[in-house]
């Protein structure tokens, strides 16, 4: 079981509400795919109205609600959409966006550790979004962040884990949750992730907008699966037959 | 807080490792608690130079072909604890002395005047002779002489550590001496070393402290190495965890059956100090691993490149010994006689680079 905070989940696969053709698809994928913890962008749904058409579809019995700051591009901004989620949407959980270039999209280090610090004072529980840098990683866990989420790609991209040497760092140096999120564009893409010992993965785009969104959405929660049970089980290795057989080491000191 | 598994538990691990285990261990990029208990094990003792060839490569590949060295000053053999395997156990009647702080700096300018750049102080427990006071005194008056002044004295508190760290103090060295409790309580008397917890504790609050780098270490000779091999792998993974701007370092101080000295509950032979070694590189490519003077020079000059990275040299293990070599009172006697220019050049002579300054002054100042 993965524990986040004081939280545990079954599912080491995390969805998200964006980018769907509408909400009921988004419903029967988000279903379909077994995650607990789902993503909403703040930016996206209106907390006060019960009839939001994601809110509406998104049973807070059934699954962790974990707002996001996205659009966000500096801590300040970042840490209003916290307090609005906390005040109306009931939870202290942020999933922490902070993109300061509209493009991209990449996340901000700085802001991103600035706002930790002090969301984390301030009682939040913070999963940050973050690129794949081991140190920032660690200022992150140090300042008390749940979990880190280090990017696979550029969200949006479908790349993979580009990241994957960083992202390696990352997991064997951290105390807490690793969670691969953005650029994970196929199945293969997450079950690499998990492979390497990933925590868990965030899923979104490549669901959404997939031509059977319901379908993919099985695929992805049959690839973290796999992926995990194979870390578990342990990888053979890479045999390396380079080696030379005989060591030329000579150990005659050796009494 | 690190809790070290039970002896039996570890040992149990380790002996059920095969030969495959050893292998995979031998290939694994990082081989883990698991791979680590492989190639502690028995059946990895029948493939040294499989674990010497690894352990050659990866320290090469992350150290370079360099032997960083050191030399110990002992300023006080004053101690209140007892423990069963050492010469200044309080209930040993020698001559005890501390020297002065100008005695001290006498010892430490010998040092610097044949080459030594950085400096280990050593000292019994006794913090009504040798305290906190007179060590940041000394780091303040000698800080811009040296490269690096470490210390291996009586565990202190995280603000004692933190003051010795703005005087100068770079690193600290607090060694278990046996991770097994039933043992430490065994070969630990009486005085505050009883303490098993706080002792555990002190890397930790070392650390905590901002110190540079620590070092932990088990005596070889206490109870069965493979198991504290184990130990220490699960401490530098534990420090790694949660302290990880600290640098990490092991030593292997090994006990030699001697006349009139404590006898070793049992016996670690050079082969088993190799495998050892050995293991906690291919274990934990980043830490760095000493060898003492403790160890005889055909095993020191045969163990160039294959693991350590730092030496000791030319040492002497009685307070004031440096100044006065025909003081007696040594803390243990050395195997390895050599002066340092000896021994950087039988390090030049195996294609290594013998590195007598490798940090400098300058990045603790302005404290």
């Amino acid at each position: 079981m993965l524990q986040i905070a004081d939280k545990t989940f079954r599912s080491r696969l995390f969805g998200g509400t964006g980018k769907f053709a509408s909400a009921q698809l988004m419903k029967e994928a988000l279903a379909a795919s077994g995650a607990e913890m789902i993503t909403v962008a703040l930016r996206r749904v209106d907390l006060t109205n019960p009839a939001d058409d994601i809110m509406a579809n998104l049973d807070r019995e059934t699954y962790w609600f974990l707002p996001n700051t996205s659009g966000a591009r500096n801590a300040e901004e970042a840490i209003r959409l916290a307090n609005l989620a906390r005040a109306v949407g009931n939870t202290n959980w942020l999933k922490l966006e902070i993109t300061p270039d509209p493009r991209t999209l990449l996340p901000d280090p700085i802001e991103t550790l600035k706002a930790t610090e002090l969301l984390v004072k301030d009682g939040f529980i913070v999963l940050p979004y973050m690129n794949a840098d081991p140190i920032l990683a660690l200022r992150l866990q140090d300042v008390g962040a749940a979990a880190v989420m280090p990017l696979g790609s550029p969200i949006g991209t479908n790349q993979g884990v580009l990241t994957r040497f960083q992202v390696a760092i990352i997991i064997d140096q951290a105390r807490v949750p690793v969670v691969v999120d953005a650029g994970l564009g196929a199945p293969s893409h997450a079950a690499a992730a998990m492979e390497m010992g990933a925590d868990a993965v965030l899923v979104n785009t490549a669901i959404a907008v997939s031509g059977d969104p319901v379908r993919m959405a099985r695929a992805f929660a049959q690839a973290v699966e796999a992926g995990r049970t194979a870390y578990e089980a342990g990888l053979g290795l890479q045999d390396n037959k380079a080696a030379a057989s005989s060591p030329e080491v000579g150990l005659d000191f050796l009494r | 807080m690190l809790t070290i598994p039970d002896f039996q538990q570890l040992s149990e691990q380790v002996s059920s490792c095969s030969r495959a285990d050893v292998h995979q261990a031998l290939q694994a990029p990082h081989p883990g608690l698991q791979g680590l208990a492989a190639l502690l094990s028995p059946a990895a003792s029948a493939m040294l130079p499989e674990l010497a060839r690894r352990s050659a490569a990866i320290t090469a590949q992350r150290f370079g072909r360099t032997i960083q060295l050191y030399a110990p000053v002992y300023l006080s053999s004053f101690c209140t604890n007892r423990c069963a395997y050492c010469g200044f156990a309080a209930d040993n009647t020698m001559d005890r002395r501390v020297l002065t702080m100008a005695e001290a700096e006498k010892e430490m300018d010998i040092l610097h005047e044949r080459g030594f750049n950085h400096i280990l102080l050593v000292s019994g427990e006794a913090p009504a002779k040798m305290g906190v006071d007179y060590l940041a005194e000394l780091a303040r008056r000698t800080r811009d002489r040296f490269a690096s002044i470490t210390i291996e004295v009586q565990p202190l508190s995280t603000a004692e550590y933190a003051r010795l760290f703005v005087a100068g103090i770079t690193g600290v060295a607090v060694y278990q001496e046996t991770y097994d409790r039933r043992t430490y309580d065994q070969v630990h008397l009486s005085g505050k070393k009883c303490d098993y917890d706080f002792r555990l504790a002190s890397p930790d609050r070392v650390a905590q402290a901002g110190m540079r780098e620590v070092g932990i270490g088990a005596l070889l000779g206490l109870t069965d190495w493979r198991c504290e091999g184990m130990a220490l792998g699960l401490h530098l993974a534990w420090l790694r965890k949660h302290f990880w701007r600290t640098a990490l370092t092991v030593s292997f101080p090994r006990l030699c059956p001697a006349e009139g000295d404590f006898q070793p509950l049992t016996t670690v032979t050079e082969k088993d100090l190799s495998q050892l070694l050995f293991a906690l590189r291919i274990y934990d490519p980043d830490v760095g691993l000493l060898l003492s003077t403790r160890e005889e020079e055909r095993f020191r000059t045969g163990m160039i490149g294959l693991g350590p990275t730092r030496y000791s040299a030319g040492s002497c293990t009685a307070p004031g010994g440096y100044a006065h070599p025909e003081l007696e009172g040594e803390q243990f006697a050395v195997g390895d006689q050599r002066t340092l220019t000896e021994v950087c050049a039988s390090i030049q002579a195996k294609g290594h680079d013998p590195v007598r300054k490798d940090w400098d002054s300058t990045f603790q100042k302005g404290f």
